[in-house]
């Protein structure tokens, strides 16, 4: 069952043609990596699943974004409503200056949720599920920023999963982090994926081996090839994703 | 050779440093001394004696109480610690009064023991006399003469710096004035300039703050004496009318004009803390669900506090410094405030106002100096409270 569907997807940046006549389907609860050159419009592409890239002026898009069989560029579409079931992490933690506790209880305030009992125990769950529980559980007051690299990436997994979200893109979620707290990303992944779908960007290849399901390698705004990771990944129909993941460019 | 004009440059910029540090260290300690001189000086004017009937009980006097007894506010002895005797006013010219020209003689000769016979007469005299004229004091009592006490300056209610034989300096009216102006102008001045730095940082499009911005620092660059121009033809009969006032001169007058004269400050630092608030942060605010205003005043408003607060604090010390518009607008009358619709007067610009007419080295002009030590405190305090909520952004 798609989740997602994009249909003949164009996006120019003024005159700048970012994606070209992209088409894709992505399975629900399944992990899907989008790999490419920098600049090919992966990240681009991603943005446009929860309309973050409204914010950036003279942007302009042709074609349409299904969810849930629902156009979410409609005239009718909420897009606050959109982006809590679409939730996003970003290339570098970005936790707010507040506490640990505040950070995840933002989106469920922010969404309306005022009972501080509901609001504490979607806290105590959220951050069990990004595996930061153990870790922060004695310092829920102290500010955000006293935590880690990696310990604050977690959190903003967190903070993105309180509100419960179908849908959670990841924009190089971990780029700007140590090995070993890229692995735990990894792993928390893994195990995300049985409540969410989950579409990754990176510029890690094998980190989109390891955890993902299925591959798209885009290149100068075009969608070369997508498929299943194991097939893109051995034997690719392009050559241009051959010499991409055999490190040939990029 | 190079060598010999780096190490000159090198000279020249560090005695441009001493030099410059040394001056405003000189102008800090010339405003010191001349400020604390004033202590040096007598509740009553140089050369000139207070002297009683020495059958009145009274040694001593304050300051206040020989204004009062001269302004005859009080006009009997026991409000003075006295006896139940009506006070007699006894001043110089009072003596042609009393005696005929040719008793005095001619070069008033006869004058100091005819004061003497004048004070030995009535037992409820006081005279204000010169000391010259009264050498003999045998039989009368003279009040001893004290230095003007800090307590009097400090907690003073009454300004009163050219009253004879006793001026008065109590700060309190005017400091109280300064502050009263100060706070109105900053509760009228915060709201606008928040909205108006949340507009332009988060709403405005670029096209309109391209605008918009250069207008607001524009008022920057107003000399303050149009703004107190501004004021006394607008806002002066405007409160007027709206308030039924007996004068449009007024410390609400002045803090409508004060604020006016923030407003660029506080819409300049605070836009630029809110403009600075990282777009990340915003990023994940919106990717959460919230709605622009939800992350304007939960994520973008308390993560610019600091620069917000900078903002206000930079525009009270524009308000506490300033002279010229005050001046204008306020009416001056230097008592202690009871409402904001009455004239008040504010530090500065009494400095400006008395400072023309003050005699250098006397006790008014050394108070005028106090006032400036007091507003270089003040100031002080603010500069360094704005050190410290940067500091703390942290």
């Amino acid at each position: 069952m798609e989740i997602i569907k994009a249909q003949n997807v164009n996006f120019y940046y003024g005159s700048f043609h970012a994606l070209k006549n992209i088409s894709m389907d992505i399975e629900e609860k399944s992990v899907v990596a989008f790999i490419g050159p920098s600049g090919c419009g992966k990240s681009t592409f991603l943005r446009l699943f929860n309309r973050m890239n409204d914010l950036i002026p003279k942007t302009r898009l042709e074609g349409q974004i299904l969810i849930n069989g629902q156009n979410i560029y409609g005239k009718n579409v909420q897009v606050d409503q959109l982006r809590k079931e679409v939730g996003m992490v970003f290339q570098r933690p970005n936790p707010f200056p507040k506490s640990i506790y505040e950070n995840v209880a933002y989106g469920l305030k922010v969404n309306g949720i005022k009972d501080p009992n509901v609001i504490e125990e979607r806290v105590v769950e959220s951050l069990k599920g990004a595996a930061l529980w153990e870790e922060v559980k004695d310092k829920l007051k102290k500010s955000a920023y006293a935590l880690s690299g990696g310990q604050q990436q977690r959190l903003c997994i967190a903070r993105a999963m309180a509100v419960s979200p179908q849908i959670l893109l990841m924009d190089e979620p971990a780029s700007a982090l140590d090995p070993i707290s890229t692995s735990k990303i990894e792993e928390l992944i893994r195990e995300l994926k049985k409540q969410v779908t989950i579409v990754i960007v990176t510029h890690n290849m094998q980190q989109a081996s390891r955890v993902s399901d299925r591959t798209a390698f885009f290149y100068m705004g075009e969608m070369v090839e997508y498929g299943r990771t194991k097939d893109i990944f051995t034997n690719p129909e392009k050559e241009a994703t051959q010499n991409y993941i055999t490190g040939r460019f990029g | 050779m190079k060598k010999i004009l780096e190490k000159f440059v090198k000279y020249l910029l560090t005695a441009s440093g001493f030099i410059t540090s040394f001056i405003i260290l000189l102008i800090i300690f010339f405003l010191f001394s001349e400020g604390a001189g004033l202590f040096k000086n007598h509740i009553i004017d140089d050369g000139y004696v207070l002297a009683l009937n020495k059958n009145n009980p009274v040694n001593t006097l304050s300051a206040k109480q020989v204004k009062g007894i001269f302004d005859e506010d009080i006009t009997n002895w026991k409000e003075a610690g006295g006896k139940n005797e009506p006070i007699q006013v006894f001043r110089l010219n009072d003596l042609l009064s009393m005696y005929p020209e040719e008793e005095l003689g001619s070069e008033y000769e006869h004058a100091g023991s005819k004061i003497k016979e004048a004070i030995l007469q009535n037992e409820g005299i006081i005279a204000f006399v010169p000391k010259s004229l009264l050498t003999d004091t045998e039989n009368i009592k003279t009040i001893p003469d004290q230095t003007i006490p800090v307590k009097d300056v400090l907690a003073g209610t009454e300004w009163f710096p050219t009253a004879t034989p006793s001026p008065l300096f109590g700060i309190l009216p005017l400091l109280s004035g300064t502050l009263w102006v100060s706070f109105f102008a900053i509760l009228i001045a915060l709201p606008f300039g928040l909205c108006v730095s949340i507009y332009m940082s988060e709403i405005a499009s670029d096209k309109i703050r391209n605008i918009l911005k250069p207008i607001i620092e524009l008022l920057n660059g107003i000399p303050s004496v149009v703004y107190g121009f501004f004021g006394l033809i607008v806002i002066v009969p405007f409160l007027q009318e709206l308030f039924n006032l007996p004068v449009g001169e007024s410390g609400l007058a002045g803090s409508i004009v004060l604020a006016i004269m923030a407003l660029p400050t506080i819409v300049t630092v605070a836009e630029d803390a809110m403009r600075n608030c990282p777009r990340s942060l915003r990023e994940a605010s919106l990717a959460l669900g919230a709605n622009k205003w939800q992350t304007i005043y939960k994520v973008v408003i308390p993560s610019s506090m600091s620069g917000i607060t900078s903002g206000v604090v930079l525009g009270i010390g524009r308000a506490v410094g300033e002279t010229m518009a005050v001046l204008m607008v306020t009416g001056n009358a230097a008592v202690m405030p009871t409402s904001i619709l009455e004239p008040l007067r504010t530090i500065p610009a009494t400095i400006a106002a008395e400072l023309g007419e003050a005699p250098t080295g006397e006790a008014h002009y050394q108070s005028l100096f106090l006032l400036g030590v007091i507003l270089f405190f003040i100031t002080l305090f603010i500069n360094l409270s704005v050190e410290y909520i940067s500091s703390r952004k942290k």
